[in-house]
Protein backbone atom coordinates (compact mmCIF):
# COMPACT_ATOMS: atom_id res chain seq x y z
CA UNK A 1 0.00 0.00 0.00
CA UNK A 2 1.13 3.15 -0.93
CA UNK A 3 1.32 6.34 1.62
CA UNK A 4 3.15 9.51 2.42
CA UNK A 5 6.08 8.00 3.97
CA UNK A 6 6.77 5.66 0.56
CA UNK A 7 9.43 7.10 -1.00
CA UNK A 8 12.69 7.76 -0.02
CA UNK A 9 14.68 10.74 -0.94
CA UNK A 10 16.17 8.81 -3.82
CA UNK A 11 13.46 7.30 -4.72
CA UNK A 12 11.50 10.72 -5.53
CA UNK A 13 15.40 11.91 -6.63
CA UNK A 14 14.72 8.80 -9.83
CA UNK A 15 11.33 9.59 -10.52
CA UNK A 16 12.12 13.41 -10.96
CA UNK A 17 14.70 12.38 -13.21
CA UNK A 18 11.52 10.16 -14.95
CA UNK A 19 9.64 13.21 -15.44
CA UNK A 20 12.09 15.40 -16.59
CA UNK A 21 13.55 13.13 -19.38
CA UNK A 22 10.02 12.09 -20.59
CA UNK A 23 8.21 15.81 -20.12
CA UNK A 24 11.92 17.38 -21.69
CA UNK A 25 11.35 15.30 -24.62
CA UNK A 26 7.21 15.62 -24.88
CA UNK A 27 8.22 19.81 -24.65
CA UNK A 28 10.62 19.81 -27.40
CA UNK A 29 8.02 18.04 -29.75
CA UNK A 30 5.33 20.29 -28.47
CA UNK A 31 7.50 23.38 -29.05
CA UNK A 32 8.32 22.07 -32.83
CA UNK A 33 4.92 21.10 -33.64
CA UNK A 34 3.35 24.28 -32.32
CA UNK A 35 6.68 26.77 -32.82
CA UNK A 36 7.15 28.46 -29.53
CA UNK A 37 9.96 27.98 -27.06
CA UNK A 38 8.87 26.35 -24.53
CA UNK A 39 10.50 25.37 -21.12
CA UNK A 40 9.75 23.37 -17.84
CA UNK A 41 9.88 23.83 -14.85
CA UNK A 42 11.98 21.26 -12.67
CA UNK A 43 9.33 17.70 -12.22
CA UNK A 44 7.30 17.46 -8.99
CA UNK A 45 7.13 13.80 -7.63
CA UNK A 46 4.72 13.89 -4.74
CA UNK A 47 2.64 11.23 -3.27
CA UNK A 48 -1.03 12.68 -3.02
CA UNK A 49 -4.34 11.81 -1.30
CA UNK A 50 -7.14 11.55 -4.02
CA UNK A 51 -8.62 15.25 -3.45
CA UNK A 52 -4.93 16.38 -3.25
CA UNK A 53 -4.46 15.22 -6.69
CA UNK A 54 -8.35 17.23 -7.42
CA UNK A 55 -6.60 20.31 -6.34
CA UNK A 56 -3.24 20.32 -8.76
CA UNK A 57 -5.03 22.32 -11.84
CA UNK A 58 -6.90 24.63 -9.76
CA UNK A 59 -9.71 22.95 -8.11
CA UNK A 60 -12.10 19.65 -9.12
CA UNK A 61 -14.64 22.75 -10.91
CA UNK A 62 -11.65 23.97 -13.35
CA UNK A 63 -12.54 23.88 -16.92
CA UNK A 64 -9.21 22.17 -19.24
CA UNK A 65 -8.75 20.67 -22.03
CA UNK A 66 -7.10 17.07 -21.27
CA UNK A 67 -5.80 14.34 -23.22
CA UNK A 68 -5.26 11.15 -21.28
CA UNK A 69 -4.46 8.00 -22.43
CA UNK A 70 -3.69 4.13 -20.47
CA UNK A 71 -0.41 3.02 -20.33
CA UNK A 72 -0.22 -1.18 -20.95
CA UNK A 73 3.07 -3.46 -21.49
CA UNK A 74 5.65 -3.71 -19.23
CA UNK A 75 4.24 0.11 -17.40
CA UNK A 76 1.18 0.25 -16.65
CA UNK A 77 -0.71 3.36 -15.57
CA UNK A 78 -2.11 6.93 -16.85
CA UNK A 79 -0.92 9.76 -18.65
CA UNK A 80 -2.72 13.02 -18.83
CA UNK A 81 -1.61 16.42 -21.09
CA UNK A 82 -3.83 19.15 -19.14
CA UNK A 83 -3.94 22.59 -20.64
CA UNK A 84 -6.06 25.63 -20.06
CA UNK A 85 -9.08 25.56 -22.58
CA UNK A 86 -8.06 29.01 -23.96
CA UNK A 87 -4.44 27.12 -24.61
CA UNK A 88 -5.72 24.37 -26.14
CA UNK A 89 -8.01 26.83 -28.57
CA UNK A 90 -4.78 28.43 -29.48
CA UNK A 91 -2.92 25.24 -30.17
CA UNK A 92 -5.36 23.89 -32.46
CA UNK A 93 -5.69 27.23 -34.29
CA UNK A 94 -2.08 26.92 -34.93
CA UNK A 95 -1.87 23.50 -36.21
CA UNK A 96 -5.33 23.87 -38.39
CA UNK A 97 -4.74 27.02 -39.78
CA UNK A 98 -7.63 27.78 -39.43
CA UNK A 99 -9.05 30.86 -36.72
CA UNK A 100 -12.45 30.01 -35.85
CA UNK A 101 -11.33 26.67 -33.50
CA UNK A 102 -12.24 26.78 -30.01
CA UNK A 103 -12.79 24.95 -27.37
CA UNK A 104 -14.76 27.42 -24.94
CA UNK A 105 -18.24 26.06 -26.26
CA UNK A 106 -19.56 22.61 -28.15
CA UNK A 107 -19.79 21.56 -30.66
CA UNK A 108 -16.27 21.01 -30.80
CA UNK A 109 -15.52 20.33 -34.73
CA UNK A 110 -14.16 16.99 -35.83
CA UNK A 111 -10.97 18.43 -37.31
CA UNK A 112 -9.94 20.18 -34.09
CA UNK A 113 -10.49 17.39 -31.82
CA UNK A 114 -8.14 15.14 -33.79
CA UNK A 115 -5.69 17.90 -34.49
CA UNK A 116 -5.74 18.09 -30.48
CA UNK A 117 -5.95 14.74 -30.46
CA UNK A 118 -3.01 14.40 -32.74
CA UNK A 119 -1.12 16.58 -30.71
CA UNK A 120 -1.55 14.31 -27.49
CA UNK A 121 -0.30 11.46 -29.53
CA UNK A 122 2.52 12.92 -30.55
CA UNK A 123 3.46 14.86 -27.05
CA UNK A 124 2.41 11.67 -25.15
CA UNK A 125 4.27 9.58 -27.58
CA UNK A 126 7.77 11.48 -27.13
CA UNK A 127 7.11 11.24 -22.96
CA UNK A 128 7.05 7.65 -23.65
CA UNK A 129 9.42 6.61 -25.96
CA UNK A 130 12.00 8.86 -23.56
CA UNK A 131 10.70 6.61 -20.61
CA UNK A 132 10.83 3.38 -22.81
CA UNK A 133 14.72 4.44 -23.47
CA UNK A 134 15.68 5.02 -20.17
CA UNK A 135 14.15 2.17 -18.43
CA UNK A 136 14.70 0.15 -21.45
CA UNK A 137 11.03 -1.62 -21.36
CA UNK A 138 8.21 -1.93 -23.43
CA UNK A 139 5.65 0.95 -22.85
CA UNK A 140 2.68 0.67 -24.80
CA UNK A 141 0.00 3.86 -24.75
CA UNK A 142 -3.68 3.19 -25.49
CA UNK A 143 -4.73 6.07 -28.58
CA UNK A 144 -5.42 8.89 -26.93
CA UNK A 145 -8.84 10.59 -25.79
CA UNK A 146 -9.52 13.64 -25.48
CA UNK A 147 -11.79 15.57 -22.86
CA UNK A 148 -12.96 18.77 -22.62
CA UNK A 149 -14.44 19.24 -19.15
CA UNK A 150 -13.83 19.77 -15.04
CA UNK A 151 -9.89 18.90 -13.97
CA UNK A 152 -11.80 16.80 -11.18
CA UNK A 153 -14.08 14.81 -13.94
CA UNK A 154 -11.39 14.12 -15.90
CA UNK A 155 -8.21 13.24 -13.95
CA UNK A 156 -10.88 10.75 -11.57
CA UNK A 157 -10.10 7.88 -14.42
CA UNK A 158 -6.23 8.54 -13.46
CA UNK A 159 -7.50 7.22 -10.08
CA UNK A 160 -9.77 4.51 -10.47
CA UNK A 161 -7.18 1.80 -10.79
CA UNK A 162 -4.88 2.76 -7.84
CA UNK A 163 -7.91 3.41 -5.50
CA UNK A 164 -8.69 0.08 -5.67
CA UNK A 165 -5.76 -1.02 -3.14
CA UNK A 166 -5.06 2.42 -1.88
CA UNK A 167 -6.09 5.94 -0.60
CA UNK A 168 -2.90 8.02 -1.86
CA UNK A 169 -1.50 8.40 -5.65
CA UNK A 170 2.19 9.01 -6.69
CA UNK A 171 2.12 11.71 -9.35
CA UNK A 172 5.11 12.74 -11.64
CA UNK A 173 3.62 16.71 -12.51
CA UNK A 174 5.67 18.52 -14.61
CA UNK A 175 5.14 21.84 -15.66
CA UNK A 176 5.99 23.70 -19.38
CA UNK A 177 5.47 26.87 -19.81
CA UNK A 178 6.63 29.81 -22.85
CA UNK A 179 10.10 30.53 -21.87
CA UNK A 180 9.60 34.55 -23.18
CA UNK A 181 6.22 34.90 -21.89
CA UNK A 182 7.36 38.01 -18.84
CA UNK A 183 4.32 39.77 -19.68
CA UNK A 184 2.61 39.50 -16.13
CA UNK A 185 -1.08 40.67 -16.87
CA UNK A 186 -0.87 37.90 -20.06
CA UNK A 187 -1.10 34.45 -18.96
CA UNK A 188 1.59 32.34 -20.27
CA UNK A 189 1.12 28.79 -21.91
CA UNK A 190 0.53 26.59 -18.99
CA UNK A 191 0.21 22.69 -19.27
CA UNK A 192 1.13 20.26 -16.94
CA UNK A 193 2.08 16.48 -17.40
CA UNK A 194 0.50 13.87 -15.15
CA UNK A 195 2.14 10.32 -14.98
CA UNK A 196 1.05 8.18 -13.07
CA UNK A 197 2.32 4.76 -12.50
CA UNK A 198 0.47 2.16 -11.11
CA UNK A 199 0.70 0.65 -7.63
CA UNK A 200 3.05 -2.54 -8.99
CA UNK A 201 4.58 -0.09 -12.02
CA UNK A 202 6.20 2.89 -9.78
CA UNK A 203 8.21 0.06 -7.94
CA UNK A 204 8.96 -1.77 -11.40
CA UNK A 205 10.77 1.91 -12.41
CA UNK A 206 12.52 1.97 -9.51
CA UNK A 207 13.61 -1.84 -9.25
CA UNK A 208 14.85 -0.78 -12.97
CA UNK A 209 16.77 2.19 -12.03
CA UNK A 210 18.76 0.09 -9.17
CA UNK A 211 16.81 1.82 -5.80
CA UNK A 212 15.06 -0.68 -3.81
CA UNK A 213 11.67 -0.11 -2.58
CA UNK A 214 10.12 -0.81 0.66
CA UNK B 1 -21.59 27.88 -7.23
CA UNK B 2 -19.17 30.14 -5.31
CA UNK B 3 -16.63 29.95 -2.00
CA UNK B 4 -19.41 29.71 0.93
CA UNK B 5 -18.76 29.03 4.23
CA UNK B 6 -22.23 27.64 4.72
CA UNK B 7 -21.20 25.13 2.07
CA UNK B 8 -19.87 21.59 3.31
CA UNK B 9 -18.05 20.59 0.97
CA UNK B 10 -17.29 16.78 0.14
CA UNK B 11 -14.13 15.28 -1.46
CA UNK B 12 -13.98 12.14 -3.55
CA UNK B 13 -14.40 9.12 -1.74
CA UNK B 14 -15.81 10.53 0.65
CA UNK B 15 -18.61 11.61 2.30
CA UNK B 16 -20.33 14.00 5.30
CA UNK B 17 -23.95 15.65 6.13
CA UNK B 18 -25.35 19.05 7.18
CA UNK B 19 -28.47 20.64 8.47
CA UNK B 20 -30.19 23.54 6.93
CA UNK B 21 -29.71 26.53 6.22
CA UNK B 22 -25.68 24.96 5.36
CA UNK B 23 -25.99 23.72 1.92
CA UNK B 24 -23.66 20.65 0.90
CA UNK B 25 -21.43 19.69 -2.30
CA UNK B 26 -19.26 17.88 -4.22
CA UNK B 27 -17.47 19.30 -7.29
CA UNK B 28 -15.88 17.38 -10.37
CA UNK B 29 -18.19 14.21 -10.66
CA UNK B 30 -17.42 12.39 -13.92
CA UNK B 31 -17.56 8.51 -13.63
CA UNK B 32 -18.33 9.11 -9.92
CA UNK B 33 -21.70 8.94 -8.93
CA UNK B 34 -22.88 12.18 -5.98
CA UNK B 35 -25.66 10.12 -3.48
CA UNK B 36 -27.41 12.38 -1.48
CA UNK B 37 -29.39 10.76 1.42
CA UNK B 38 -32.33 13.46 2.76
CA UNK B 39 -34.83 14.08 5.33
CA UNK B 40 -36.54 17.29 4.21
CA UNK B 41 -38.89 17.45 8.18
CA UNK B 42 -35.81 17.26 9.93
CA UNK B 43 -33.80 19.55 7.37
CA UNK B 44 -30.86 17.29 7.32
CA UNK B 45 -28.72 15.89 4.48
CA UNK B 46 -25.82 13.71 3.41
CA UNK B 47 -23.51 13.14 0.83
CA UNK B 48 -21.17 10.74 -0.75
CA UNK B 49 -18.80 10.92 -3.30
CA UNK B 50 -18.27 7.29 -4.60
CA UNK B 51 -15.92 5.94 -7.30
CA UNK B 52 -16.40 2.65 -7.52
CA UNK B 53 -19.14 0.21 -7.75
CA UNK B 54 -18.22 -2.59 -5.28
CA UNK B 55 -15.65 -3.07 -2.18
CA UNK B 56 -15.14 -6.16 -3.70
CA UNK B 57 -12.82 -4.77 -6.07
CA UNK B 58 -10.67 -3.63 -2.81
CA UNK B 59 -7.64 -5.27 -3.53
CA UNK B 60 -6.06 -4.12 -0.12
CA UNK B 61 -7.56 -2.58 3.29
CA UNK B 62 -8.24 0.70 1.50
CA UNK B 63 -10.13 3.30 4.33
CA UNK B 64 -12.99 5.01 3.08
CA UNK B 65 -16.00 3.61 3.13
CA UNK B 66 -17.57 6.45 0.54
CA UNK B 67 -14.94 4.77 -2.16
CA UNK B 68 -17.39 2.08 -2.80
CA UNK B 69 -21.21 1.64 -3.74
CA UNK B 70 -22.19 -0.89 -1.68
CA UNK B 71 -20.30 0.42 1.61
CA UNK B 72 -21.25 4.10 1.10
CA UNK B 73 -24.68 3.92 1.63
CA UNK B 74 -25.00 1.99 4.41
CA UNK B 75 -22.48 4.06 5.90
CA UNK B 76 -24.31 6.98 5.25
CA UNK B 77 -27.60 6.12 6.34
CA UNK B 78 -25.71 5.36 9.52
CA UNK B 79 -24.11 8.65 10.02
CA UNK B 80 -27.43 10.37 9.30
CA UNK B 81 -28.75 7.73 11.93
CA UNK B 82 -26.39 8.97 14.25
CA UNK B 83 -27.67 12.48 13.90
CA UNK B 84 -31.24 11.56 15.00
CA UNK B 85 -32.66 10.65 11.40
CA UNK B 86 -35.14 7.44 11.16
CA UNK B 87 -33.86 5.50 8.30
CA UNK B 88 -37.35 5.24 6.98
CA UNK B 89 -37.72 8.84 6.55
CA UNK B 90 -34.89 8.99 4.23
CA UNK B 91 -35.37 9.58 0.23
CA UNK B 92 -32.51 10.34 -2.57
CA UNK B 93 -31.31 12.15 -5.28
CA UNK B 94 -28.15 11.04 -7.37
CA UNK B 95 -26.23 12.85 -10.13
CA UNK B 96 -22.68 11.57 -12.09
CA UNK B 97 -21.79 8.19 -13.70
CA UNK B 98 -21.00 9.78 -16.93
CA UNK B 99 -18.78 8.07 -19.63
CA UNK B 100 -16.00 11.16 -19.75
CA UNK B 101 -13.65 8.68 -22.29
CA UNK B 102 -14.97 6.20 -24.84
CA UNK B 103 -11.80 4.45 -26.06
CA UNK B 104 -11.64 0.66 -25.36
CA UNK B 105 -9.50 -1.00 -23.89
CA UNK B 106 -8.76 -4.20 -21.85
CA UNK B 107 -10.36 -3.32 -18.33
CA UNK B 108 -13.96 -2.07 -17.99
CA UNK B 109 -12.91 1.27 -16.76
CA UNK B 110 -14.60 3.44 -19.54
CA UNK B 111 -17.92 1.88 -18.56
CA UNK B 112 -17.41 2.43 -14.91
CA UNK B 113 -19.91 5.44 -14.59
CA UNK B 114 -23.19 3.43 -15.82
CA UNK B 115 -21.82 0.87 -13.48
CA UNK B 116 -21.67 3.20 -10.40
CA UNK B 117 -25.12 3.94 -11.45
CA UNK B 118 -26.11 0.80 -11.28
CA UNK B 119 -24.25 -0.66 -8.10
CA UNK B 120 -26.07 3.09 -6.33
CA UNK B 121 -29.07 2.31 -7.07
CA UNK B 122 -29.28 -1.44 -6.30
CA UNK B 123 -28.21 -0.37 -2.76
CA UNK B 124 -30.77 2.20 -2.29
CA UNK B 125 -33.37 -0.78 -3.23
CA UNK B 126 -31.74 -2.56 -0.45
CA UNK B 127 -32.39 -0.10 2.03
CA UNK B 128 -35.47 0.62 0.36
CA UNK B 129 -34.48 4.43 -0.14
CA UNK B 130 -37.22 5.98 -2.60
CA UNK B 131 -34.86 7.68 -5.30
CA UNK B 132 -36.78 10.67 -6.07
CA UNK B 133 -34.91 11.93 -8.99
CA UNK B 134 -31.42 11.58 -10.92
CA UNK B 135 -29.44 13.28 -13.33
CA UNK B 136 -26.86 10.58 -14.81
CA UNK B 137 -25.14 9.19 -17.61
CA UNK B 138 -24.16 11.52 -20.61
CA UNK B 139 -20.70 12.69 -21.26
CA UNK B 140 -20.07 15.88 -18.94
CA UNK B 141 -18.49 16.08 -15.66
CA UNK B 142 -21.00 17.85 -12.99
CA UNK B 143 -20.70 19.61 -9.73
CA UNK B 144 -23.70 18.96 -7.64
CA UNK B 145 -24.73 21.02 -4.63
CA UNK B 146 -27.72 20.30 -2.60
CA UNK B 147 -30.21 22.49 -0.08
CA UNK B 148 -31.69 20.53 3.08
CA UNK B 149 -34.35 23.19 3.14
CA UNK B 150 -35.71 22.69 0.09
CA UNK B 151 -34.98 19.27 -1.48
CA UNK B 152 -33.23 20.72 -4.39
CA UNK B 153 -30.37 19.31 -5.70
CA UNK B 154 -28.49 21.71 -8.54
CA UNK B 155 -26.95 20.20 -11.11
CA UNK B 156 -23.38 22.25 -12.74
CA UNK B 157 -22.00 21.16 -15.94
CA UNK B 158 -19.40 23.09 -18.07
CA UNK B 159 -21.31 23.46 -21.28
CA UNK B 160 -24.79 23.22 -20.22
CA UNK B 161 -25.19 25.42 -17.21
CA UNK B 162 -27.06 24.49 -14.08
CA UNK B 163 -30.27 22.66 -13.96
CA UNK B 164 -32.17 21.73 -10.86
CA UNK B 165 -33.40 18.28 -10.13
Amino acid sequence: MVNKETLNQTALDVLKEVGNIGAGNAATALSKLVKKRLQMKVPSVQVVTFNEMMEMVGGPDESVAAIFLQIEGDLKGNMFFVLPIEQASLFVRQLTGSVKFSFQEPPYSDIALSAFQEMGNIVAGSYLSALSDLLQIQVVPTVPDVGIDMFGAIISYGLLEISKESDYAIVIDTEIIESYSNHQSESPIKGHFFLMPDTDSYRYILTKLGVATK
Amino acid sequence: MKTDENVVKVGIADMSYCKAPKKIRTSGLGSCVGVVLYDLSKQIAGLAHVMLPDSNLAKGKTMHKAKFADTAIVTLIRLLESKGVSQKQLKAKIAGGAQMFTFHTKNDHMRIGPRNVEAVKKALQRYAIPLVSEDVGGTSGRTIEFNPETGILLVRTVNKGMKEI
